[in-house]
């Protein structure tokens, strides 16, 4: 478990103060995988490296396991480290060694034993599907191999957390894919706490547990992720949410009298084909799909459906009244006039 | 021509022999103390290390007045420890002294520079892998470097054959005072044309040697 409080950082910028981080109070609890998003500039990446005390925060605590380690002298705070994992954007692996000697580093971090190096690294190398790349000089992989290899490094002393510092964003889309199935698989396998920083949702989407969302050095919210989709409270989350349930009403569309344009959110417990051809047999209305999008989080749908109603006033009140009750959310929407 | 030849046979073996004498010697000095003295600057800049604001001054500092001076300016200054350290103020071993603590200077600031452009990235993640600072320095500021410190000890073995040429005017000898005594201060353009083409061939050679090591440690 993962204990900031009141943690705050501040860094000198050309002699005036700067606040990176405002007061940030969190609780990452033990297994799961906790990400943070927010703008470029937000904080994020300060705050993750806070808790490995690479960046020394100048107020509050840093609880690993219920111990304070913000007070804690350089070796001590070494022993800290090799149970806290950490993988980096551009990967930062030390391009004059090969790669298994890249991952024996952490290895030699922690004194494992010499005979048995050689083993561990191969062991490392095949949990994150690599090895036969033992040799190679890190120039000589692809992005997503250099990470996997950054990754069998933070992961050779079996830490108890893993700290991920947007380890996608330099990622092509496959790449990307990769990587989150490989965090995924050691997240179930080794109930390893992860920590994510990303500012892409589609990423956020598809790994997190829960979700913190973070502006001007600020946690706004923190939610489990399914309902921070579903219904997104402050701005900031509510900007980033649509980016990704990105559906709008198409220019195109025009209204005339008896239309109007209706959006409906539907989550796992209420489908919505249903309620559309219900609602046509039951009323005397008409529907047009004009757009619309599923997503599933954690295996579980939520979508959108932006659709056309058709018909006399009153029949129209009863089909929305219809539609309220049977599905998660409904919106009236302007535009098309 | 005959002339140019008797003086070449008679002074230039000698010559060889005390250039390579100095240049070891300061080669040698600079490997160790500059290195050392390079990484402590380094070391005491960077707050992942032991960023103290006071040692670094002052070992920047004394580096950078010893740079300041002209090689035959520190050559006098430094008579008096060239003789409690070598006991004598004449010769090749009595020049090489100013000639270690000039190289000395010169390469510790180009091993400075080399440790400080490794990425900072790098470091960071060997930080985060819970590592000593001695391992650090061991697997990841002296592997990331090494290209680059190779290359700083090629420039600064071309400046210490250059600064041996002024040893002559201790009695240090070597090939750069042969072009000198001979070939400058007696007219000898034979002497002169001979030497500076082996000063030519020697820096060429020390060039393309270093730049070939630098590359085959070179993995980007």
């Amino acid at each position: 478990m993962i204990e900031l409080k009141n943690i705050g950082v501040t860094f000198q910028q050309n002699k005036k103060d700067f606040q990176a981080v405002k007061n940030v109070n969190l609780t990452i609890e033990e297994g799961e995988i906790f990400g943070i998003v927010g703008p470029s500039g937000a904080g994020k990446s300060t705050l993750v490296r806070v808790i490995n005390l690479l960046q020394p925060p100048t107020s509050g605590q840093v609880l690993i396991e219920g111990n304070e380690i913000t007070s804690l002298k350089r070796k001590e705070l070494c022993k800290v480290r090799l149970d806290i994992g950490m993988i980096f954007q551009h990967f930062n692996l030390i391009s004059g060694s090969t790669i298994a000697e890249n991952v024996a580093f952490a290895l030699h971090a922690n004194h494992y034993p010499k005979e048995k190096i050689q083993g561990r690294v191969k062991e490392l190398l095949e949990m994150v599907h690599l090895p036969e790349k033992a040799d190679s000089y890190p120039a000589n992989l692809s992005g997503g191999q250099k990470q996997r290899v950054a990754i069998a490094r933070a992961l050779a002393n079996d830490p108890k957390i893993l700290l991920c510092d947007e380890a996608t964003s330099a990622l092509d889309l496959e790449n990307t894919e990769e990587i989150v199935a490989l965090l995924k698989e050691i997240n179930e396998k080794y109930h390893i706490t992860i920590v994510f920083i990303t500012h892409e949702m589609e990423v956020a989407k598809k790994l997190f547990d829960r979700i913190a969302f973070m502006e001007n050095g600020e946690i706004k919210e923190v939610r489990d992720i399914y309902s921070a989709f579903a219904e997104p409270r402050e701005e900031i989350t509510k900007s980033l949410v649509e980016r990704v349930l990105n559906v709008g009403v198409p220019d195109e569309v025009k209204l005339s009298e008896e239309e109007e344009l209706v959006k409906l959110c539907y989550t796992g417990e209420k489908a919505y084909a249903s309620v559309i051809s219900q609602v046509s047999k039951q009323f005397d209305v008409v529907i047009d799909i004009i757009n619309g999008k599923i997503d599933y989080i954690h295996k579980k749908p939520l979508g959108v459906l932006i659709v056309i109603l058709r018909g006399g006033k009153e029949e129209r009140e009863k089909a929305l009244r219809y539609m309220k009750e049977n599905v998660y959310r409904v919106e009236k929407l302007e535009g098309g006039r | 021509m005959k002339e140019t030849m008797e003086i070449i046979k008679l002074e230039f073996g000698n010559a060889t022999v005390e250039t390579i004498q100095m240049v070891l010697i300061a080669m040698a000095a600079a490997v160790v103390f500059g290195m050392l003295i390079g990484l402590v600057l380094h070391l005491t800049a960077n707050p992942l290390f032991f960023k103290n604001r006071a040692v670094n001054a002052v070992a920047g500092t004394i580096i950078n007045i010893i740079r300041s001076m002209p090689f035959i300016i520190l050559l006098v200054v430094l008579l008096p420890l060239t003789r409690i350290l070598v006991g004598t103020s004449i010769g090749a071993a009595a020049a090489a002294v100013p000639l270690s603590i000039a190289s000395v200077a010169f390469y510790a600031r180009l091993v400075e520079g080399s440790f400080s452009e490794v990425d900072k990235g790098v470091v960071e993640a060997a930080v985060a892998t819970g590592a000593s600072v001695s391992l650090i320095i061991r697997k990841v500021l002296f592997v990331e470097a090494l290209p680059s410190l190779i290359r700083g000890l090629t420039v600064t073995f071309v400046s210490i054959i250059g600064y041996s040429a002024m040893a002559g005017s201790v009695g240090g000898g070597g090939i750069g005072d042969l072009a000198i005594r001979y070939g400058y201060n007696r007219y000898e353009t034979g002497v002169l044309t001979f030497t500076v083409i082996v000063l030519i061939f020697i820096v060429q050679l020390g060039q393309w040697l270093g730049d070939k090591v630098a590359l085959k440690f070179t993995k980007r």
